[in-house]
């Protein structure tokens, strides 16, 4: 590197210049992405959007923490978790909108759905704070259970008869197991560390709690992708076993499923969410719509 | 014997050699490094703000992941660069509470609003830009810890100027509404840039012991006048145009005449009156002090383990 000239320092380097070298190739190279003939595409694109959305979803709330968390080490692991599911929910949105047809790209399905478009499990959306919808523990609470959920998901999900899904967890499955180990860590730090934070835990899993449930319940698409979908109501054991296991060693008590009421039926999968997620909408898209025809 | 460790340390600087942590060195020598070095750390930690603003609401999947990439390097940053003054005898903590109480600086440019997704382009273009003029130096800078560090920070501050430069790029093929935006942040931004290198040289206080120190390696006019240069071809090819009458090509000297800012407004910005000067400290100062139970909670546990382990052997 040459340190007379800053700029000339900055151009034109060898691939050694770059921590990570420059030749990236893209995540999911030499998967086939044909539809299998067997699968029903209204339902896969359906599948995609409710497993692409979990992944965005909790992202965007996840990354509100940057800048604001309890330490730099902090800041950069919750950065980084958000990054690896903002990763996954680009290559399931993509494959939502390739296998639908109508020209829809990943920006089109996260920036131009409304409100009831979005297919996510509620435990994504609700706000675990920073600020007044939760504080540190309930956001690793809230990760905890969402990753352990989605390992057992995941590493099913790796038998997919569509080969784009089954690509895409198991590169998912590695982020995912580090991202509940990393919960996991502090769920028994701050459950065992002091008064205050054991409290905090305490509350933490009863304001997470309620909405547990809905991720062993099994949609109407779930259930007729079979072969292709993981049926959710098959997960309830193994996530409880190591959800048991980091309580245990948290010295906190998992509560039993709380089931919580539906609307008429119907719940995340559905469109139907809580009333945080249209704040959150709004705001995620705000500038991508109020400025149609940009390039970004 | 102090004499004979004095001319040994000023032998070492003046071969460009690398002072390390365990060699004697002058207190000043100390302070001036620990000041320097922690204000950089700050306003790594303090510059996650302004963008981190534009996280929740990136117009694309693509922008969003570049600009959360990049707010967490500036974290990785501020915590080599904490950990190098902690070679130099300082404490993270104490940095942190010099900070948050005022009693210590940041770049004063973290103290300007980002009002569009512009604002995203221009920082990584003109602001990283001007960090890394000021930083390329500092790669050989006498302390070995901190040049170490730095070589790293400037390979990844160039990685995202390329991407900031990249974005505008982007915008200014995009629509009117699209490169009004990139020119409207130029303008804001172009004379706090500026102001990054600090006070003309006559003004500048800390500029002569730092650089016979080889502390620092370039005067604050050098490196300007360096940014100028190397900003102007490239505002052309972006299609913008800085907000400075006076800047022109100037080929008796070979370099490009220029305003200059205003300097009372730097002072003012510099003495804690900028228009987010409150806002980003008491954001900065919220977070440390929200995570306090966190972080007493982890030591309380790690204590308890070392405990029983020691209980066990």
């Amino acid at each position: 590197m040459s340190f007379d000239n800053a700029y000339e320092a900055l151009i034109d380097q060898e691939d050694a210049h770059w921590a990570f070298g420059t030749g990236f190739s893209a995540p999911l190279e030499g998967v086939d992405r044909e539809v299998p003939t067997s699968v029903d595409a209204k339902d896969l694109v359906a599948y995609c959007l409710m497993l692409g959305d979990d992944s965005l979803i909790l992202s965007q709330r996840l990354a509100a923490w940057c800048s604001r968390a309890p330490e730099l080490e902090e800041d950069i692991a919750l950065a980084n978790i958000a990054l690896d599911l903002l990763g996954q929910a680009r290559l399931l949105l993509t494959r939502a909108g390739e296998v639908e047809g109508e020209g829809r790209d990943e920006d089109a399905l996260a920036y131009l759905r409304d409100e009831r478009e979005f297919r996510n499990v509620h435990l994504a959306e609700i706000d675990c704070g920073p600020g007044p919808g939760g504080d540190f523990a309930t956001t690793i609470v809230r990760l905890l259970v969402f990753s352990s959920w989605k390992v057992a998901q995941f590493s099913r999900l790796r038998g997919s008869a569509d080969p784009v899904l089954a690509a895409v967890a198991a590169k998912g499955l590695k982020e995912l197991a580090y991202h509940r180990d990393h919960a996991a860590q502090w769920a028994v730090r701050l459950g065992d560390g002091t008064e205050e934070s054991h409290r905090r835990m305490v509350a933490a899993v009863d304001r997470v709690w309620p909405f547990v449930d809905e991720l062993f319940h099994a949609n109407a698409v779930e259930s007729r992708l079979a072969g292709v979908a993981v049926d959710p109501s098959e997960l309830r054991s193994e996530v409880d076993g190591v959800l048991d296991a980091v309580f245990e060693a948290a010295g906190l008590t998992r509560p039993g499923p709380i089931p919580t009421a539906f609307v008429a039926g119907q719940a995340g999968r559905d469109g139907v969410h809580t009333e945080a997620m249209g704040f959150l909408v709004a705001e995620m898209q705000h500038l991508h719509r109020s400025l149609p025809g940009a390039v970004w | 014997m102090v004499d004979d460790l004095a001319a040994r340390f000023e032998h070492t600087v003046a071969s460009e050699a690398r002072i390390e942590p365990r060699d004697w060195m002058p207190d000043g020598y100390r302070r001036t490094l620990i000041r320097q070095i922690a204000q950089h750390a700050h306003s790594e930690i303090i510059g996650m703000q302004p963008e981190g603003n534009w996280i929740s609401r990136a117009p694309s999947l693509r922008r969003k992941a570049i600009l959360l990439a990049k707010v967490q390097d500036e974290a990785g940053h501020g915590l080599y660069l904490y950990a190098a003054t902690e070679t130099l005898g300082a404490d993270r903590g104490e940095l942190t509470e010099k900070l948050i109480d005022g009693k210590q600086k940041y770049s004063s440019i973290f103290n300007y609003p980002t009002l569009t997704f512009a604002d995203m382009g221009v920082i990584g273009w003109l602001v990283d830009g001007a960090a890394i003029c000021n930083q390329v130096p500092l790669c050989r800078t006498s302390y070995g810890p901190y040049a170490r560090a730095m070589i790293r920070i400037c390979k990844e501050e160039s990685f995202h100027q390329r991407q900031g430069y990249e974005l505008l790029m982007t915008m200014m093929r995009g629509t009117q509404a699209q490169r009004d935006m990139v020119q409207d942040a130029v303008d804001r931004w172009w004379w706090p840039s500026l102001m990054m290198f600090g006070p003309p040289d006559e003004e500048s206080s800390n500029t002569e012991q730092s650089m016979a120190w080889r502390i620092k390696r370039n005067t604050n006019d050098e490196l300007r006048q360096k940014y100028v240069d190397m900003s102007m071809p490239q505002a052309a090819k972006l299609g913008v145009t800085f907000p400075d009458p006076e800047l022109k090509w100037n080929p008796e000297r070979g370099h490009h005449d220029f305003g200059q800012p205003d300097w009372e407004e730097f002072w003012q910005v510099v003495g804690g009156h900028g228009p987010c000067n409150s806002q980003r400290v008491a954001h900065r100062r919220k977070a440390h002090e929200d995570g306090a139970w966190v972080r007493e909670a982890a030591a309380a546990h790690a204590a308890k383990a070392r405990r029983s382990q020691e209980g066990v052997a």
